[in-house]
């Protein structure tokens, strides 16, 4: 090989080389490969699940559905038994938590965005409610327990679904409040400005225009947090849902908030806990309603989110 | 105007060793450090009848511990436009900000100092910001409607200070007329106000400063974001504005001051040795003056520089 | 039109008092809420910490480390919960971590916009996947069609499963948070290495991946503590909770720190009374809360440090 080259030789010796080599990047591709699998992997069990529920709880959706969604607990035979209590609970609940955690999320984000930026107890209170984020379910379980369900007892009426609403509002406040401090901090600054410029009180800046501008945001993050109650049932259980109900098999009490309660998970919980096969089916026609329930909302949800993302 | 109204607007300067008590001359209307005799002018005499809306004495700014504004004393002159110029970050929108009590909205903001509104001091605890800004109205840099419909967006502030629900249409009509908007929209009232151009939503903002009516207008370079045809018709409305309200303005663009303002403050910026830029009042005078004749060379050297 | 107010007074200069009066109020309303959320955390650590000492104070020290956990005979052995939390949860970030890693990178360095858009939203879903679920699916899936493949002897209720069943469950997390943390690395780091003539995959494996490593551990911390902290897919895959031997194997059932709570929880009817076993409930909690808050403050110390970085 020659070192001195003619011009049309660098050019020749140029263009092989920046050739795009067929099967070169080896490498690359494979590790693209594994990627896409990954992927693939990590989104796709939903697919796996969805249909090894539908076909485990076949026998249920096909056939009985109707029955399935509208009777009572019951503990003769997997036969006589449907969800009805739990969806009725798990809406009661929701309720509750709904009742309790969204205006108390949402007020403490307007607090620490609009009034107490970076103060002390304001640092204090985001550290708490990043903290809160990471506690497990099951300790919000001794919670509502030890607090809502007997302390409270004069209140909630013990293991009822108020109690659990307030477990599952403590638990997903700090959702609430998270989402709802994005929502607030997205409100530009010049939308207070011109509302102060024209003599507005803070709470009139806040309730006529800040609030406004954020609301389908804060929407989203409150649906999303009902969503995330909804599916929830390890705390319920320490708060007395699963035991609630064992010995009635009648609907109608479950019209009452102060009353034994079921809710939805803790329903498939306790069909899963029954042994044979029959159960199974239960439990599998049952998931299926959750999941979509839940995938139902949480699509609302977050369709919610980006059909009215706001450009400023 | 009557001449027992100018009488009355003495009485404050005559208390202020630092100020002559007559308004002979412009030199003592606006009180300023090194203020000489050279800004005593013909144009003095018509305006020896003027009322001082804000009188500023000694006015520093901080954000935290860090000084952005100091000691500025100056007047502000009923129905004039008065103008602020200056490199960036010389605190001229901070002094702006100043004047209806805005900068409290900045975490950590502290103005010491006296700022006097016909006669009351701004900054004590009996007087409310909210009245304030009621009486002293804001446009800002960019248009920043809310996201409402057209009328909505000026009938929020009467709203707020009590009107009646008939009174609003009066009110929207009349603000957006003296904006020099109504035959635009008059058609799409209740339409959104982000359909509107940039230019149209800068009178907007302008229509619903004045809805409240106000006495005084601060404009934090109102026409920075427009193009020079908007630029062009807000200069004609600013002008036409000075009838009824004081206006302020802060401007990057120095022909603009010189086209619309009656006085001019130029401000300069001044870094410390820790390299905290604290800025300062440099020349404050009629605006034929200062560009024509101005006192301070740094004021020259800024306006020569940009405008020659 | 303007006030041709010469001289006005303090008093001109208030707001109606009815006004000023609603602003100064509603304050008081927020910072109220603002307490409120306080007063939980405190609610539980006050719930927690009492509970726990009533428990300590009154249980035999060397029941703490006999054969294994056994509340209603009086043996709490916290060895046989910790391997078996720690088994399963280490199970499960073997599933959760290269899964997640993988979705993550392909998300925030290969996938076209239009991709990423259908997909970051998708993970949100799963993130939603009410964990019952996937404890059925454990049960009647994860063990009965895969698992027995593999393993000629594998309990019913098994800890392999719950693990794999747990790590499908933390996968949308720590994918979310890699992926925030791999999108924080600055594109002029990627445009240097690209401009020296590194392919693709050199630049997000040499740069990409190292300046991302603080958040990728993050993810990690947190997921794994996520998976601690998970009950319902534990207490029916693996069962074991009300009372399990200790044992290391992973086809075999062990309860867990969670498991063992459910399991004591669906009996608080029964156990309601003044009894050690009702109050092991409050010292697992007091256990889990201490360990799952330190990871996540570990965690957060990370993202944040990672968030100045940048």
């Amino acid at each position: 090989m020659t070192i001195l080259t003619t011009p049309a030789g660098i050019a020749t010796g140029a263009a092989d080389a920046l050739r795009k080599r067929p099967g070169a990047d080896v490498a690359g591709s494979a590790f693209k490969w594994l990627l896409i699998g990954a992927t693939v992997f990590a989104t796709g069990f939903l697919a796996v699940l969805l249909a090894v529920m539908i076909v485990d709880g076949w026998d249920v959706l096909s056939g009985n559905l109707w029955y399935f969604l509208t009777h009572g607990f019951s503990q003769r035979s997997a036969g006589e038994a449907g969800v009805w209590q739990g969806i009725i609970g798990s809406l009661q609940v929701a309720l509750v938590t709904g009742v309790f955690a969204v205006p108390t999320g949402v007020a403490t984000a307007i607090y620490l965005v609009e009034y107490a930026q970076g103060n002390r107890f304001a640092r204090i209170v985001e550290l708490n409610i990043r903290n809160l984020a990471g506690v497990p379910s099951i300790v919000y379980g001794l919670l509502g327990l030890a607090v809502f369900a007997q302390t409270l007892r004069g209140f909630s009426g013990g293991t009822t679904a108020i109690a659990g609403g307030m477990t599952l509002a403590a638990m997903v406040l700090p959702i609430v409040v998270i989402t709802s401090v994005e929502a607030l901090k997205a409100v530009p600054d010049s939308l207070r400005e011109a509302a102060y410029g024209v003599g507005a009180t803070k709470w009139e800046v806040l309730s006529r225009q800040v609030l406004p501008a954020a609301l389908s945001t804060i929407l989203t993050g409150t649906v999303l947090a009902l969503a995330r109650a909804l599916g929830e049932a390890a705390p319920l259980i320490l708060v007395g849902a699963a035991t609630g109900f064992m010995s009635f098999g009648d609907a109608n009490m479950f019209e009452t908030f102060t009353g034994p309660y079921t809710a939805l998970p803790v329903l498939i919980f306790n069909f899963a806990r029954q042994p044979g096969a029959d159960w199974g089916v239960n439990a599998a026609a049952a998931s299926v309603i959750i999941l979509v329930l839940v995938l139902a909302v949480n699509g609302l949800a977050i369709y919610l989110r980006n059909r009215f993302e706001r450009q400023w | 105007m009557t001449p027992e109204k100018a009488l009355m607007t003495q009485e404050p300067d005559a208390t202020a060793p630092e100020v002559m008590a007559t308004a002979e001359t412009v030199a003592s209307q606006h009180p300023r450090i090194d203020v000489s005799g050279a800004a005593a002018t013909p144009m003095a005499a018509n305006r020896a009848d003027t009322q001082t809306v804000f009188r500023c004495d000694d006015v520093h700014v901080y954000y935290g511990d860090f000084l952005a504004l100091r000691n500025v004393s100056l007047s502000i002159a009923v129905h004039e436009v008065t103008a602020f110029i200056g490199p960036s970050g010389c605190g001229k929108t901070t002094f702006l900000r100043c004047f209806n009590r805005m900068n409290e909205l900045i975490e950590g903001a502290r103005v010491e100092g006296s700022i006097n509104y016909h006669g009351v001091e701004l900054y004590q605890d009996e007087v409310d910001p909210v009245e304030v800004r009621r009486r002293v109205g804001m446009v800002f840099q960019k248009p920043n409607p809310f996201p409402k419909s057209i009328y909505d967006n000026i009938a929020y502030g009467p709203r707020l200070a009590g009107a009646k629900r008939s009174e609003l249409d009066d009110i929207v009509e009349r603000s957006l007329t003296r904006a020099a908007l109504w035959d635009e929209v008059r058609d799409r009232l209740k339409t959104s106000a982000y359909g509107l151009s940039g230019g149209q939503q800068q009178r907007l903002c302008i229509a619903r400063a004045i809805a409240v009516q106000p006495d005084v207008v601060l404009m934090d370079e109102p026409c920075s974001a427009l193009d020079p045809i908007a630029t062009g018709r807000i200069e004609e409305l600013i002008a036409e504005l000075k009838t009824d309200y004081t206006i302020i303005i802060v401007t990057h663009n120095m022909q603009q001051a010189a086209r619309i303002s009656d006085m001019t403050a130029f401000f300069s910026v001044q870094a410390n040795e820790m390299g905290q830029r604290t800025g300062e009042l440099v020349e404050y005078a009629p605006t034929s003056l200062i560009f024509t004749n101005p006192e301070d060379p740094r004021t020259e050297a800024y306006i020569t520089g940009r405008v020659g | 039109m303007s006030q041709d107010s010469s001289n006005l007074s303090a008093a001109d200069l208030r707001t109606s008092a009815g006004r000023r009066a609603w602003s100064a109020g509603a304050r008081w309303v927020f910072a109220l809420a603002a307490v409120a959320t306080v007063l939980v955390s405190a609610l539980i650590i006050w719930t927690v910490a009492s509970g726990a000492w009533t428990f300590i104070s009154q249980v035999p020290f060397d029941s703490l480390t006999e054969i294994g956990w056994f509340p209603r005979r009086g043996l709490f052995d916290l060895s046989t919960l910790l391997v078996n939390s720690v088994q399963i949860s280490v199970i499960a970030m073997l599933v959760a971590v290269p899964s997640g890693f993988g979705a993550a990178i392909y998300l925030s360095e290969y996938a076209h916009p239009r991709v990423r858009k259908v997909m970051k939203p998708a993970l949100e879903l799963l993130a939603s996947v009410p964990s019952v679920v996937l404890g059925v699916f454990a049960i009647s899936f994860i063990t009965p069609s895969i698992l027995t493949s593999f393993f000629h002897e594998i309990n019913f209720f098994n800890k392999l499963a719950a693990g794999i069943a747990v790590g499908l469950l933390v996968i949308p997390l720590i994918a979310s948070i890699s992926e925030d943390a791999l999108r924080a690395v600055p594109l002029a780091l990627r445009e240097a290495s690209s401009g020296l003539g590194a392919r693709k995959v050199t630049t997000s494996i040499r740069v990409v991946l190292p300046a991302a490593m603080s958040g990728l551990m993050a993810a990690v911390i947190v997921g794994f503590s996520r998976a601690i902290g998970e009950t319902m897919v534990v207490t029916i895959a693996s069962g074991g909770g009300d009372t399990s031997l200790f044992n290391l194997a992973l086809t075999e059932s062990g309860g867990t720190f969670t498991s063992a709570m459910a399991a004591l929880g669906l009996g608080t009817d029964q156990v309601a009374g003044n009894n050690l076993a009702f109050q092991s409930l409050y010292f697992l909690g007091a256990l889990l809360f201490v360990i799952t808050l330190v990871l996540n403050m570990l965690g957060d110390l990370i993202v944040r440090r990672l968030r100045n970085k940048y």
